[in-house]
C-alpha cells in the first residue's frame, strides 16, 4: 500500500472513529427530520371546536355558515346586548356580531374571552365573506358556475431560446431551490472541514510528531494526504445525512401519519416552507403533477454532477491553503490574521450568491462563476438558469488549475512552516518560504 | 567502509547560513558523536540526511550510491523535537508509523509484538498516548525508530526524558543493534554518554566543522602532558628539585600530603620528573591528565570563535 493511501486512510478512521462525528451524524438528519415534521405535526394537533355565537342582524347568514372540524356556528335568538352580558355564563368561545348593513359596511365585529388563533380568525372571515360574495352575485344576476369558469390561473413556462432554435426549459424555482441550497452546502462543508484540515495540521506541529513522519513521507504526501481523507470524512458525513433523512423521514411518514398525510403531502408542505418569497399561496402551490413536471425540467444528472465537482474542486481549493495557515501558526488562536484572506472571497461568493440568483445572467454573475475562487458557490446557483457549456468548462478547467495553483503555493509554505517553532511568522516571512529550496 | 559521506554541505537561508561546506564520513558499524552548540547546524545537517529538506550544494552518499528515496526504509529517525498524536491508541499509531517507513502489516505486527514483550509494555497497546507518562511515550517513540531495523539510526538526545534506569535500558539496546550491524548517529550535549559510547565524532560550530575523527585519536591529540603527581613531603622540597623544563599548574596541601599538577615542556618525560624528585619526597601516585570530551568540546568551540571573531576583524 502506498505511504498515501496510508495517510488518508489513518485521517480517515481516526475522524470517524470520534465521537463526535457519530454524533454529528446521526443529529443531523434527526434535527432535519425534525424541522419537516414539526411543521406537519403542529398543523395536525387536533384543537377543540370552537362554538361560535353569531348574532346575525341582517338575517343573511343563518343556517348559511357550515359547521367544520374546528368552527361551530350557533344562532340563538338575542340581541348584541344580551348576548355580550351573557357572553361570560354561556359555553361560547367566540361573538360574531353581524350588522343589519353587512352590505355596505363590509364589516363585523368579534368578540372573544381568549384571542383565538390567527387561522379561525381567517377561517371565520372567509366563510362570511364568500357568502358575502354569493350574495352580491345573485344581487347582480351573475351566475357562479359561469365566473368560476371565467377564473384563471396563467402558468408561464419559460423558455430560453438559443440561437440554434433549441428551446431549453429554464427558470423554475425547484431548480433554482436546488442550486442555491448545493451553493450553501459547498459553502458550509469548505468551511467545516477546511477548518479541520487546519487543526489536524496544527495538531501535527504542537505534538511534535511532524519531523518523525516526514522523515517518512514527504511533507506534500502528509498534505494532501490529510486534504484528501478528510474531504472522505466530508463525504460520508454528507451520503450518510441524505440517507438518514430520506430514511427517517419516510419512516416516519409511513407509521404515524399514513393516514392523514402521505410522504409526497410531507415533501410538498417542506417545499412549500421552503419557498423564499410570500406569494399568496394559493397561486404558488403547485400540485403534485407541477412539481414532478418541474423536476423533469431540470436537468438533473448535470445538476448533480456539477454539485459534487464543485464541491469537491472548491474544498480541495481552499482545502490547501487552510493546511498552509496551520503550518505557518503554533496555535489555533495564531491564526486569525492569516485567516482573513482565505474567508473573505469564501463568504464574499456566499453573499454574491444571493445577488446571483436574482439576476443571473450579469456580467458579475459570469464573472464570478468563472474565478476559481468564487466559482464553485456562485457557479451552482447559477446552473439551474441555463448555463451555455462553454462556460461550465471555462470554469470548470479554471478551478482544477486554481486548485493546482493553491496547492502548489501552499505546499511550499506547508513544507517550511511545519518545521517552525516558536515564531510568529509575518506575510514577509511566508514569502520567503515560497522561495526557499526544498 | 564508510555507510553515509556527506561532501562540502552548503546549507542557506534566507538571512543567514546553516552548514558551509561540511564533510563528514561515518565509518559502518560505529557509533558517531555529531557534536555543537545550539544553532550550530546539527540538526540542518540530519534533516538533510533524512531527506527531509535538500542541501544547495554538496552531495550525500549512502552506501555510496547518492541519497534517494529509497533510503529512507533504510533510516532510523529520532528528532529532539519529538511526540505522538495524543488522540491516538498506541498501538494503532506504532503499526502507523512503522507502515509509512515500509513495513508490511504483518512485519509491522510480529515486530512491535516482539518489542513491546521486550519492554514490557503489552498492556499499553489500547491505550491511548495521552494517558501515558512521559517517559513511557519516549519508549515507544524509540521502539518505532528502531521498529524497522535501519542500517542508519540517528537519534538526537536519545535520552532525555528518561530516568537513570530506563536511560540505560536504551543505552543497552544502542549498543547491541550497534553489535547487530547498525550505524548510530548519535547527537548529544551530554558529553559523558558521547565519552561512553561513541566511536568517532565530528564537531560543528557556527555551520563549520572544526574537528573530527576517531575519539581515541582525538584524545590523543589534545594530550597537553600534564601529570597529576600526589606525595607524602616538603612541597618546598618538591618545587625546588623540579629543574627547569616544568611548569607548576596546580598544588594544593594537607599537612604533609601533597597533589600537584605538572605539565613537562621539551623532551622532558613523567620518569624524569620522577628521578628528579625522588630524592626529595614520597611519591604516592602518579597519572595522566586527559582532556574530557567535554574539555576538548570547550575548547575548540572557544578556539574556533575567537578565530572567526579576529578573522572577521581583519578583514573590516
Amino acid at each position: 500500500m502506498s505511504k498515501i493511501t496510508l495517510i488518508i486512510q489513518r485521517e480517515y478512521l481516526t475522524r470517524v472513529k470520534k465521537k463526535s462525528f457519530i454524533i454529528m451524524t446521526l443529529v443531523g438528519p434527526l434535527l432535519m427530520a425534525g424541522l419537516i415534521f414539526a411543521r406537519v405535526w403542529l398543523e395536525m394537533i387536533p384543537e377543540d371546536p370552537k362554538k361560535i355565537e353569531v348574532i346575525d342582524e341582517s338575517i343573511m347568514f343563518k343556517g348559511k355558515l357550515e359547521n367544520s372540524k374546528n368552527l361551530l356556528f350557533y344562532f340563538p335568538n338575542s340581541t348584541l346586548t344580551n348576548a355580550k352580558a351573557d357572553f361570560y355564563t354561556d359555553d361560547y368561545d367566540i361573538l360574531v356580531f353581524i350588522p343589519e348593513n353587512i352590505i355596505d359596511s363590509h364589516s363585523i365585529q368579534l368578540f372573544y374571552k381568549k384571542q383565538p388563533g390567527l387561522t379561525t380568525q381567517d377561517n371565520i372571515k372567509n366563510l362570511i365573506q364568500n357568502k358575502l360574495e354569493d350574495w352580491k352575485l345573485i344581487a347582480s344576476g351573475i351566475d357562479k358556475n359561469k365566473l368560476e369558469s371565467v377564473k384563471t390561473k396563467l402558468n408561464v413556462i419559460a423558455n430560453k431560446l438559443q440561437k440554434t432554435g433549441e428551446e431549453e426549459k429554464s427558470n423554475n424555482e425547484a431548480g433554482i431551490i436546488i442550486g442555491f441550497v448545493g451553493g450553501l452546502l459547498i459553502y458550509l462543508f469548505i468551511f467545516l472541514y477546511g477548518a479541520q484540515v487546519m487543526r489536524g495540521v496544527i495538531e501535527e506541529k504542537t505534538s511534535r510528531i511532524i519531523e518523525v513522519i516526514i522523515s517518512s513521507v514527504k511533507p506534500f504526501e502528509l498534505m494532501m494526504g490529510k486534504i484528501i481523507g478528510i474531504a472522505l470524512v466530508g463525504l460520508t458525513q454528507f451520503l450518510l445525512w441524505v440517507i438518514l433523512t430520506i430514511t427517517i423521514t419516510s419512516v416516519v411518514s409511513n407509521t404515524f401519519l399514513e393516514k392523514k398525510y402521505d410522504s409526497t403531502t410531507v415533501v410538498e408542505q417542506t417545499y412549500k416552507s421552503n419557498t423564499p418569497t410570500n406569494v399568496k399561496e394559493d397561486m404558488n402551490k403547485p400540485d403534485l403533477g407541477e412539481v414532478g413536471e418541474m423536476l423533469q425540467n431540470i436537468n438533473l444528472p448535470v445538476i448533480l454532477g456539477c454539485f459534487i465537482f464543485y464541491f469537491l474542486g472548491g474544498y480541495l481549493l481552499y482545502g490547501s491553503l487552510f493546511a498552509a495557515i496551520g503550518s505557518a501558526v503554533d496555535s489555533e488562536a495564531d491564526t486569525q490574521q492569516f485567516m482573513m484572506p482565505v474567508t473573505i472571497p469564501l463568504i464574499f461568493s456566499f453573499v454574491a450568491a444571493q445577488v446571483v440568483v436574482t439576476n443571473p445572467e450579469s456580467p458579475m454573475a459570469f464573472w464570478f462563476s468563472i474565478i476559481p475562487l468564487t466559482s464553485p458557490i456562485v457557479m451552482m446557483v447559477r446552473l439551474p438558469f441555463g448555463v451555455p457549456y462553454y462556460e461550465i468548462i471555462l470554469s470548470m478547467v479554471l478551478l482544477v488549475l486554481g486548485f493546482i495553483g493553491t496547492t502548489w503555493l501552499a505546499a511550499k509554505i506547508y513544507r517550511t512552516g511545519i518545521l517552525m517553532y516558536g515564531k510568529k511568522p509575518t506575510y514577509k516571512e511566508l514569502w520567503k518560504w515560497l522561495f526557499y529550496k526544498a | 567502509m564508510d555507510i553515509l559521506t556527506a561532501n562540502n554541505i552548503v546549507k542557506k537561508y534566507a538571512n543567514h547560513t546553516a552548514l558551509d561546506d561540511v564533510s563528514i564520513s561515518i565509518p559502518a558499524q560505529s557509533i558517531f558523536g555529531l557534536l555543537g552548540p545550539n544553532g550550530a547546524g546539527k540538526t540542518s545537517l540530519i534533516r538533510i540526511i533524512n531527506q527531509i529538506t535538500g542541501p544547495d550544494s554538496g552531495e550525500v552518499l549512502f552506501e555510496g550510491t547518492k541519497l534517494n528515496q529509497d533510503h529512507i526504509a533504510h533510516i532510523g529517525y529520532l528528532p529532539e523535537e519529538r511526540g505522538l498524536y495524543k488522540k491516538m491508541e498506541v498501538g494503532e499509531q506504532a503499526m502507523y508509523l512503522a507502515r509509512l517507513k515500509g513495513l508490511s502489516k504483518n512485519d509491522a505486527t510480529t515486530k512491535l509484538k516482539y518489542w513491546f514483550e521486550k519492554f514490557e509494555m503489552q498492556s499499553w497497546w489500547k491505550k491511548k498516548v495521552e494517558e501515558l507518562s512521559k517517559g513511557m511515550q519516549q519508549k515507544v517513540q524509540f521502539i518505532v525508530t528502531i521498529l524497522h531495523e535501519p542500517k542508519l539510526l540517528i537519534l538526537d538526545e536519545p535520552f532525555s526524558g528518561f530516568d537513570p534506569i530506563n536511560a540505560n535500558l536504551i543505552k543497552n539496546e544502542i549498543l547491541e543493534l550497534k553489535q547487530k550491524g547498525a550505524t548510530i548517529i548519535f547527537s548529544t550535549h551530554n558529553m559523558g554518554s558521547v565519552e561512553e559510547l561513541c566511536d568517532h565524532i565530528a564537531l560543528i560550530n557556527k555551520s563549520k566543522k572544526i574537528l573530527d575523527g576517531n575519539v581515541k585519536d582525538i584524545k590523543k591529540a589534545h594530550r597537553t602532558n600534564t601529570y597529576e603527581i600526589e606525595f607524602t613531603g616538603n612541597l618546598m622540597g618538591f618545587t625546588n628539585a623540579m629543574w627547569a623544563g616544568y611548569e607548576l599548574l596546580e598544588k594544593s596541601q594537607e599537612g604533609d600530603y601533597c597533589k600537584v599538577k605538572v605539565k613537562l615542556q621539551g623532551n622532558n618525560t613523567p620518569n624524569s620528573l620522577l628521578q628528579s624528585v625522588l630524592p626529595s619526597v614520597q611519591i604516592n601516585s602518579l597519572r595522566e591528565v586527559v582532556p574530557s570530551m567535554n574539555d576538548i568540546f570547550i575548547s575548540n568551540v572557544n578556539n574556533s570563535s575567537s578565530i572567526n571573531h579576529s578573522i572577521g576583524n581583519l578583514t573590516e
